[in-house]
């Protein structure tokens, strides 16, 4: 089978960062790989791996920049990718159907049996895009999965879905399906040397809206940042001063006060 | 179109605390809009759950029997079939682990935009919501175009409905199709040798710990304390600590005497599990980390300095 897999490169802010208009200054955001995606990532790999995965192909919306953190992708083992980038994209903040519209084009020219993807992006935090595409093109779903086990002569996945409470949800799920995965589902590998270099010989397929067969209005957002800002903090903690010695012996005062180490 | 239809959320036979917060917040929505407030409820024992949220502000009940648990197959349905027979045109959804397994499919069916995670709501002329982006570290107002929206709010961030309501409950039939998603039962995380919420004091590492072979130091402070040692997801994600020893939103909720929190930024799923403790205590080099908005005490600093000098406090 075929396993597509969502990898998104999500913006992090520092410690210290400011912000310009509606967003965090450029030159204060740094690029990674989305955590989550990393996880599904290393969910294809390893069905790759058990020989139930004939290939694994990664998605990514995003510019030519994107392209260090798709390699990280191919060094972990996938076996090419698909990077979409338009200049409709330049602008504004894409809503989850203009995503959904994206994928759905990439997903009638590689035809995957199986769709696997972070929960969440870890900057706009949305955890929709996974299941919604699932709705428009038809295929099951289950969100937040945290254990996976894929009988592919049966068409089925077994998968626990992470409830609140440390409850697990047990889901066997039809495919073709869309899998949102959530941390801690396996333990993500590094690339390997070996794999770094591999991965400069694989191929990123550099698309634009009109080779998928779309144009600007298909990816036309309804939602619109209109401010941001640092929230006010609430904060009225006693903050302890002083070297970490003297912060350390005002602390331990508190904790004994407090019966602490009694 | 100005009605608005919130659906409860319920787990294995109980109605689920952000049901009566959405309600709060759909009321909300429903007078800005001058419609009435739809509560859709589907599944499990819908006649009681009906009687909970029945509480003040809400207009009219829609019930749909079927089957004990959630399964987003007979929600999406349901909820098709409500919003059909109603005047709704926006749909207020729990920004929960279930939600996220149906709201999004809702928008898209309807197609209608999506906005989750909601910690905040306008309406005036149309939709602004306010959310988070960049891991909490900064809120944002986002504008939604047209007049028709799905919509996912956090839990507790609206107070609960209250009161006692009156309005009428409707049976409504649906017709579900047949369901490519089954649910085959429920597994709990075991406690294993420990059970954190039992501890009077805490001391919670996170991922401030950097590396596995740090965890000793923490293990050392929780010794010298006479405390329990817990943690944040990630350190239970690399596997550094089990699964038993989560503080959280999927993890265990915590109400200890003194919680001390080493090395945790306090991300809104982490805080969701250890705000009720009595006394906070962070431990964190970054002065703008949301756990200090919930800390009673807190030292600004690099742990691996001060949790050191702790230890020798009281040893």
């Amino acid at each position: 089978m075929k396993v597509l897999v969502t990898v998104k490169e999500v913006a992090e802010a520092g410690d210290d960062f400011a912000i310009e208009g509606t967003d965090i200054a450029a030159s204060d955001l740094e690029y990674d790989l989305n955590e989550w995606d990393d996880y599904a990532i290393e969910a294809a790999v390893q069905l790759a791996e058990a020989g139930i995965a004939d290939e694994v192909v990664t998605v990514t919306i995003g510019p030519e920049r994107t392209e260090e953190t798709i390699r990280m992708a191919l060094a972990k083992g996938a076996d090419r990718a698909v990077r979409v980038w338009d200049d409709a994209f330049e602008d504004g903040f894409s809503d989850v159907a203009a995503k959904v519209s994206t994928f759905e084009a990439v997903v009638e020219d590689e035809d995957p049996d199986l769709i696997l993807g972070g929960v969440q992006a870890a900057d706009t935090g949305f955890g929709a895009t996974g299941v919604a595409l699932a709705e428009r093109i038809g295929f099951e779903h289950a969100a937040v999965v945290n254990a996976l086990d894929l009988d592919a002569d049966a068409g089925v996945a077994h998968v626990h879905r992470e409830l609140e409470g440390g409850v697990e949800e047990l889901t066997d799920v039809d495919l073709p399906a869309v899998l949102t995965v959530q941390t801690g589902l396996n333990e993500p590998r590094y690339a390997s040397l070996r794999g770094i270099r591999q991965a400069q010989r694989k191929e990123i397929a550099a698309t634009d809206l009109s080779d998928l067969g779309l144009s600007a209005d298909d990816v036309e957002s309804a939602l619109t940042i209109t401010s941001m800002y640092e929230p006010e903090s609430e904060s009225d903690a006693e903050l302890i001063e002083g070297d970490a010695g003297e912060a350390a012996t005002r602390l331990a005062e508190v904790l004994r006060e407090k019966g602490v180490g009694a | 179109m100005d009605d608005v239809l919130v659906v409860a959320e319920h787990r294995r036979g109980e109605l689920r605390d952000v049901s009566h917060e959405a309600v709060t917040a759909g009321r909300a929505l429903a007078d800005a809009r001058g419609g009435d407030l739809h509560v859709a409820v589907i599944a499990g024992d819908v006649e009681r759950f009906a009687e909970d949220v029945n509480r003040e502000g809400v207009d009219a009940i829609h019930t749909v029997e079927h089957g004990e648990e959630f399964d987003h197959n007979v929600y999406q349905a349901a909820i098709a079939a409500v919003l059909d027979r109603t005047d709704a045109g926006t749909v207020v959804i729990p920004n929960s682990v279930n939600g996220l397994d149906y709201a999004p499919a809702v928008a898209e069916a309807q197609g209608l935009p999506l906005v989750t995670d909601a910690i905040g709501i306008e309406y005036d002329d149309g939709l602004t919501v306010t959310r988070e982006m960049y891991g909490s570290k900064v809120e944002t107002t986002v504008d939604v175009t047209g007049d028709r929206f799905v919509l996912t709010v956090r839990g507790g961030e609206w107070a609960p409905a209250e009161g006692v309501g009156d309005a009428p409950v409707e049976s409504v039939d649906v017709d579900i199709p047949e369901s490519g998603a089954r649910v085959t039962g429920f597994e709990e995380v075991g406690n294993g040798d420990v059970d954190i919420a039992d501890a009077d004091v805490l001391v919670s590492v996170g991922r401030g710990i950097e590396e596995e072979e740090n965890i000793e130091l923490v293990e050392e402070l929780a010794d010298a304390l006479g405390a329990t040692l817990s943690s944040s997801r990630p350190i239970v994600d690399n596997g550094w600590l089990p699964k038993n020893r989560q503080v959280g939103q999927s993890g265990k909720v915590v109400t200890p005497d003194v919680y001390i929190a080493v090395g945790i930024s306090g991300a809104v799923q982490h805080v969701a599990g250890m705000k009720g403790s009595d006394t906070i205590v962070a431990i964190n080099t970054d002065p703008n980390a949301p756990i200090f908005d919930i800390a009673d005490y807190g030292i600004v600093g690099d742990l691996f300095d001060v949790v050191p000098e702790l230890i020798d406090e009281f040893a």
